[in-house]
């Protein structure tokens, strides 16, 4: 398979939404392996780099998940196929920019991805849509040890597997989820969310983690520590707070629509007006109209089957996608027209807003 | 005051001052207003206390100890630096710096989860190998032949042992 008729075909993302992923949008697990006795990327001369990647690429490559994918040196990309593929979290950031000796190997379905000479020898990853923490733990828990029959991994009894960074020792995973709180957003209760979550040894982060904001209501919360705790256990206190943040974004829900069912629906409707008639609109003003929809769909205003939509958008609006999808590269301004022209043409058909329906939301 | 604070990450006066809980565990870092910017302190969502207290409990006589890593060179200055070890190896050279830095960074000391089994049994199997190979030589050097026959069995079955894993 090619690098172009991956990025063309349907992904993990955005062509699986149901009811199911309403709030938790997608999850998502990566674990950090090195090979013993090797220097770590970061340390790693050129030469020993691409003894790395060639090495990791020809193990991860003969696995059964990546027997039809593509495999793909970071130098071999294009700036906007890279951008492409981090806006659909294929690729980290600080891959995209790395070096030469840095590779990806993505699954035909693009659920896996595997980074080589990323921070680590690699970073194998895992996206499934909706809140699926212990299926995807299971997935990549047997791609892992797939790879271990190949691979000598720097490993310590006391401290796990050794990682570059000591933040990552351990388990090295890092298991986390995408959540759509709207209603948190709007209620001005993040920020308590955020700290709360903080004590209980999880991090809050933007949609495109570190350091990136949370346009569209979309954060990640995931893991903070990864020692002297087993992959199980982490995970099943991560599901454990992100069960009551869904909790508390149903409770916020209800209020607003208690408290003043009118303004609420005036944001959505303010929002469905922009998509269908804006004439410019920014890659972060798309994000969060287009929440506002997707909370219009969970509360009943518009019908299920268009969350797939809303879901398709949260990444198309991305200057990346936009500039794929119009088949060249543009400046800022002018991607902003070319959004919002994309945009009109996606709401003119899209259903109309029924707002007598609400009462019962919270689907 | 007459001893402000010191920004942890380049000594500057300080004039940020974070606390953050995580784990009942309480976590300060002092920081001035370049260091926080750059750092993104000033974005609660997307900041993360870990990898700044990782740097800021290094700060003192880092450098000092003079050690270095056999396998790959590496020294505490460029951990300082990068944040980040130059090999495996380095966790077990860097033990002193490194023990008191984990102390507060997780939610334990010692690994629990996880174990590379086929990988490690491999490896044992290796090591074994190559003393078994040493041993022999020796053996025969010192016309010590008993020995050296043992060994040599002994070989023999480890390689079958280390054949018998490749094929599974």
């Amino acid at each position: 398979m090619t690098l172009k008729a991956l990025i063309d075909a349907p992904s993990e993302l955005t062509d699986s939404s149901s009811s199911k992923t309403a709030i938790v949008l997608m999850t998502r697990i990566r674990l950090a392996r090195n090979l013993a006795g090797q220097p770590f990327p970061g340390w790693a001369k050129p030469a020993q780099r691409e003894k790395i990647l060639e090495d990791c690429t020809a193990a991860v490559v003969a696995t059964s998940e990546m027997k039809r994918g593509v495999s793909v040196g970071v130098g071999e990309l294009g700036e906007l196929e890279k951008r492409i593929l981090v806006e659909r979290h294929l690729i980290s950031r600080e891959l995209s920019g790395s070096k030469q000796g840095s590779g990806v190997v993505i699954s035909k379905d693009q659920a896996f991805s595997v980074m080589v000479n990323e921070e680590d020898h690699l970073r194998i990853q895992l996206l499934r849509s909706g809140f699926q923490l212990k299926k995807a733990w299971a997935a990549i828990n047997a791609l892992d040890s797939e790879l271990e029959e190949t691979l000598d991994f720097a490993f310590s009894p006391v401290l796990g597997y050794l990682t570059a960074c000591p933040t990552n020792l351990g388990t090295a995973m890092r298991a986390s989820a995408m959540m759509h709180l709207p209603a948190l957003v709007i209620a001005n209760q993040m920020e308590k969310v955020v700290r709360a979550v903080n004590q209980l040894g999880m991090v809050v982060r933007g949609l495109f983690g570190e350091g990136s904001d949370a346009c569209g209501s979309i954060f990640q919360i995931s893991n903070q520590t990864t020692l002297g705790e087993s992959e199980e256990g982490i995970i099943k206190r991560l599901s454990g707070v992100l069960q009551s943040i869904i909790e508390h974004e149903l409770n916020a829900r209800s209020k607003l629509l208690e408290a003043d069912a009118g303004k609420l629906f005036d944001k959505i409707g303010r929002a469905f007006g922009i998509l269908q008639n804006g004439h410019v609109i920014s890659s972060n003003e798309a994000m969060n109209l287009i929440s506002l929809i997707r909370l219009g769909v969970d509360l009943g205003v518009f019908p299920d089957s268009k969350r797939s939509v809303t879901d398709r958008l949260f990444i198309e609006a991305q200057p990346g996608h936009l500039q794929h999808a119009q088949k060249g590269e543009f400046e800022a301004g002018q991607r902003d027209l070319l959004r919002a022209e994309r945009l009109r043409s996606e709401f003119a058909n899209f259903s109309h807003p029924d707002f007598t329906l609400s009462a019962n939301g919270n689907n | 005051m007459a001893n402000p604070l010191k920004c942890d990450l380049c000594s500057k006066p300080a004039t940020v001052h974070l606390t953050q809980i995580l784990d009942n565990k309480v976590h300060k870092v002092d920081l001035c207003e370049e260091c926080a910017q750059a750092k993104g302190v000033t974005d609660p969502s997307g900041f993360s206390l870990a990898d700044l207290l990782l740097k800021a409990s290094l700060s003192p006589d880092l450098a000092a100890g003079g050690v270095r890593c056999e396998q790959c060179g590496f020294t505490p200055n460029d951990f300082k630096k990068h944040g980040r070890f130059g090999c495996p190896a380095c966790y077990g050279a860097f033990k002193g710096i490194l023990d008191p830095m984990l102390d507060g960074m997780h939610k334990g000391t010692v690994h629990s989860g996880k174990v590379p089994q086929r990988a490690l049994e491999r490896k044992t199997l290796y090591d074994r190998l190559t003393r078994l190979e040493g041993d022999l030589t020796e053996a025969i050097k010192a016309e010590r032949y008993e020995d050296a026959a043992r060994c040599r069995d002994e070989i023999n079955q480890v390689k079958q042992a280390v054949g018998q894993k490749a094929q599974i």
